[in-house]
């Protein structure tokens, strides 16, 4: 017996007949015998909860995880803090185990919690418009670039080297089967180079990506980089990190026309790298080139408000390949998480997540640099990450760390093998003083 | 409470929190020292002022007017609405997965890794495929990764030429949109009278400039396409390779597999297939396993055992790159591994012969009131075309909206697009025979109500928190967002 399939014998003997079947084998007469399987899958054979637990756990235990070791990591994921109130209101079934709400009148839950969260990223952003959600930070900045191209009707993006890695790519890998030329403009003092990036950009140009705080925690003045972008009809791309939105310059106030970012930092566990939650937001012009799903307000036949998905002559199930991407399921239940979040933290909450953040990273730099150990890459404000540079390589520090019970940081010659023997630190809110001066303590006995 | 309608925003109140932080145990400083002050918003952050409180119970309102699984019978055909298993909640919670950060050493995280190994061994079993690559977010996307992988294959050889993907009209919206964003031109095909491939049509499409076929099999009117090593043949010989929308694989586990059919490419939704939950509209997982030729162009990186350790490998420099951040949905990933545990060989098996018993029944029952095009035996769903004494006045889309008021979800409708009014019924295998007559007998008084009061139908529904809504209206005037009342 299966727990999970409840027809007895004998209610299969009654369907069976119901359906004037010998046998459930008469239901799959029509697979061709040579392509039958007639043989057990060579799987595991079925367990009982207890041993499935007793398995998985003993998978978990050979992991080491933040619960047990202190975090200084960070390069696009954060160890901030998740309020306990998120599990136990995310895990509601009526919220897990419900489908895209293509039923309004039974979905109103998921609906409405979209609609927040679209207004929430509006007003973080400081855009007009936001999505329901894409897959992650990388594939939202890789739909935008898409965006770009639609909207201009050229076929060149360009992304500054200052960008997550990462995120270019995945831009590389969209762009060069969608046939969309992807060039990289270099950095200087590490922030994007604008005299470079003023020779690059013409009048072929879909649209320039540009990351703030950027992948070195650096925060860019994005004033000449916004000019040029629209200097030459092209659209300003930013992908930024949620939470410095409460302190720093929106994409809003700059001046870009599409912002995505990576929004696991809203209430999201780090998970091993997913799921998670990309964002976007654009402006009304762009509104219905914007890929997925987008909820609006309506009423219902009696007058009363509702919410309803909207604008789906942009999506796959009615434009097939005409759609403005091919995206079906999101992350509907990372938004309302982050929906969630950003209304537990609320205005006072995020302004502090962000403020302790930076100030603890300003701590920690500050510390590290005096021990004349390490060098300072950049001289330049920084939000919560910061570079150094060591003597010895990243590889034996983060080791020595990791004997401490510490996560040091990100090896930044990994992908910039012109910065060596160093590394992007990321101090939260989380931090407390005393793991912050242990850290620093270590950082000083490397030889 | 179902008349519960406020807004986050129109129930803060200035003053009000919800969160605590420690106190900051550094030196405060002034942010304005350290960054210069035209980097720095000067907007005032507009987000909810609320209690603990109130957070708490507008979800838990807002979570009341939704509908799951968990709530009632969900027969949404083509999306596997079968339950999700809770001990699969509780694997994927605990701290030593979900406190993971991807960048950590792979010394601290092999644990992980075994687990994705492992479940990609098993999904490669289920699907026979040589090798699975769990990146993929969802359905949609592991048919880009896949396509992707084929058009690699085809470039790798020298060969660019192939710009074309075949589609047949029976399939999902999703196949034709990867194929574009792939970079691919679409030809579509038409279905032959017994809702497959037709054949002529298939021949007439193939040709060197063919880079593949994108199939569902059993396809999105259940049922399985008999032709299916003839369909493959044809197009392994035009040069062409031949892509599993794994969709519908719910019908066949343990009983066939696509590697078996002649398919090169396959794409499982482990959010319909494996239990794992939609949670509204996502995250989902859409792992892609593919034939021995094909294993170099998967996405990087690939989890590889070395000896006693996992490692995740970069250097694979046919791969078509990287598709997403990191290595995976992993939270979903590990939903899906303790399923297969639980259920073992015999229970996917079980799982499958089920779905499909009680999608024939369902069939067999719903006949008589319903028109059944396609009448022969169905995989794990069927598709009605309306009612079957033809209604003038009341439309499938009547049918569904009434069906709420008798508090079920509605099947799929108006999919696929190959019928008429079309009703697609996926019961799935873990719902009773109680469950399903209860839901034939509502069907049966729809019916009938159809005829003796359509306008009960036009207007329903009516015992929902909202009744049918402006569709038009939200996209005429879109209104998006909260906008504070003047």
């Amino acid at each position: 017996m299966f727990p999970y399939i409840p027809n007895t014998l004998e209610d299969e003997a009654l369907m069976l007949k119901q359906i004037e079947a010998a046998s459930i084998e008469e239901l799959f007469t029509d697979i061709p015998s040579d392509i039958k399987l007639n043989r057990e899958l060579n799987i595991n054979p079925q367990m009982s909860e207890i041993e499935v637990q007793k398995r998985v756990k003993q998978l978990s235990s050979k992991n080491r995880s933040t619960e047990e070791l202190v975090c200084f990591l960070g390069a696009g994921v954060y160890d901030h803090y998740i309020p306990s109130i998120i599990k136990h209101l995310v895990s509601r079934s009526e919220f897990y185990t419900s489908y895209t709400p293509y039923q309004p009148e039974i979905s109103q839950g998921t609906l409405q919690a979209i609609f927040e969260y679209q207004t929430l990223i509006c007003s973080l952003t400081g855009l007009d418009v936001a999505n329901a959600s894409m897959y992650d930070g990388s594939t939202s900045c890789a739909e935008a670039a898409f965006m770009a191209a639609e909207y201009t009707k050229r076929k060149t993006i360009i992304v500054s080297k200052s960008v997550h890695p990462q995120i270019r790519k995945v831009l590389e890998t969209y762009m060069k089967f969608k046939g969309i030329k992807l060039i990289l403009v270099d950095i200087k003092d590490g922030v994007t180079d604008t005299l470079k990036l003023r020779e690059l950009a013409d009048s072929k140009v879909a649209g320039v990506i540009v990351q703030n705080p950027n992948f070195f925690g650096i925060i860019e003045d994005m004033t000449e980089v916004e000019e040029i972008a629209h200097d030459n009809k092209a659209l300003l791309i930013m992908s930024v990190d949620p939470i410095s939105l409460a302190i720093l310059k929106t994409p809003g106030e700059i001046g870009a026309d599409i912002v995505v970012g990576e929004g696991q930092s809203l209430g999201i566990q780090m998970n091993f790298g997913g799921p998670y939650l990309g964002f976007m937001a654009t402006t009304t012009k762009l509104m219905r080139k914007m890929p997925g799903r987008i909820v609006g307000q309506t009423v219902d036949v009696d007058g009363k408000r509702a919410f309803v998905l909207t604008l789906q002559a942009r999506e796959q199930h009615i434009r097939r390949e005409k759609a403005t991407s091919n995206i079906c399921s999101d992350q509907t239940l990372n938004a309302i998480t982050a929906a969630i979040y950003l209304t537990t933290m609320g205005k006072q909450g995020l302004k502090e997540v962000a403020y302790q953040s930076m100030v603890k990273a300003h701590y920690a730099f500050n510390e590290i640099i005096k021990s004349e150990k390490y060098n300072v890459v950049f001289n330049k404000p920084f939000f919560k990450e910061f570079m150094i540079e060591a003597t010895q390589s990243v590889n034996v520090i983060n080791d020595l760390l990791l004997e401490r019970n510490i996560i040091g940081g990100y090896d930044i010659g990994v992908d910039y093998p012109e910065y060596k023997n160093t590394l992007l630190l990321c101090v939260t809110e989380k931090r407390i003083k005393s793991e912050i001066d242990k850290l620093v303590s270590v950082l000083e006995e490397v030889k | 409470m179902r008349e519960y309608s406020k807004l986050i925003f129109e129930i803060s109140k200035e003053g009000r929190c919800a969160y605590k932080l420690p106190a900051c145990d550094v030196e405060n400083i002034d942010i304005a020292e350290i960054v210069p002050e035209h980097l720095l918003s000067k907007k005032d952050l507009f987000l909810p002022e609320v209690s603990e409180v109130d957070v708490i119970r507008h979800y838990t309102l807002l979570s009341n007017k939704n509908y799951g699984v968990d709530s009632g019978f969900y027969p949404l055909g083509s999306c596997t609405m079968k339950y999700n298993p809770k001990i699969n909640e509780d694997m994927a919670c605990i701290p030593s997965f979900t406190q993971i950060h991807p960048y950590q050493n792979e010394k601290t995280v092999q644990g992980s890794l075994q687990l994705m190994y492992e479940l990609s061994e098993k999904l490669a079993e289920i699907s026979g495929m040589d090798q699975v690559s769990l990146a993929p977010s969802a359905g949609a996307h592991g048919e880009l990764t896949g396509l992707m992988i084929i058009k690699a294959f085809h470039e790798n050889k020298g060969d660019f030429k192939r710009k074309k993907i075949i589609v047949p009209d029976s399939a999902h919206g999703t196949n034709p949109a990867s194929a574009s964003v792939a970079g691919f031109e679409i030809i579509e095909i038409i279905s032959n009278e017994k809702g497959g491939v037709d054949l002529d049509s298939l021949r007439s499409s193939l040709s060197d400039e063919v880079a593949g076929l994108m199939l569902t099999n059993p396809n999105t009117l259940g049922l399985f396409d008999e032709n299916i090593k003839e369909i493959s043949n044809l197009v392994h010989e035009a040069g062409g390779l031949v892509y599993y929308d794994g969709a519908n694989l719910n019908a066949i586990m343990g009983k066939a597999r696509p590697g078996d059919m002649g398919f090169d490419v396959v794409h499982m939704n482990l959010h319909k297939t494996f239990s794992t939950p939609h949670g509204g509209g996502g995250p989902g997982s859409g792992p892609v396993g593919v034939k021995k030729e094909l294993i170099e162009y998967l996405p990087v990186p690939i989890i590889e055992k070395d000896g006693e350790k996992f490692i995740l490998s970069y250097d694979k420099p046919l791969s078509i790159g990287k598709i997403k951040s990191f290595y995976g949905n992993f939270g979903v990933l590990v939903r899906a591994y303790s399923y297969i545990l639980s259920m073992g060989a015999a229970g996917l098996k079980k799982a499958s012969e089920m779905a499909v018993l009680n999608a024939n029944y369902m069939r067999s029952r719903l006949k008589d009131y319903y028109y059944l095009p396609y009448d022969r035996v169905c995989k794990h769903e069927f598709v009605l075309g309306g009612l079957k004494q033809g209604s003038n006045e009341v439309t499938t889309l009547d049918i569904a909206k009434r069906l709420l008021d008798y508090g079920y979800h509605p099947p799929t409708i108006y999919f696929p697009k190959i019928v008429d009014n079309a009703i697609m019924i996926e019961p799935t295998e873990t719902e009773s025979i109680e469950t399903m007559d209860a839901f034939i007998e509502v069907m049966i008084s729809i019916s009938k109500e159809a005829g003796e009061n359509p306008q009960l139908l036009k207007n329903a529904p009516y015992n929902t928190t909202v009744r049918r809504l402006d569709e038009v209206r939200a996209a005429r005037n879109p209104i998006l967002k909260y906008t504070k009342m003047v």
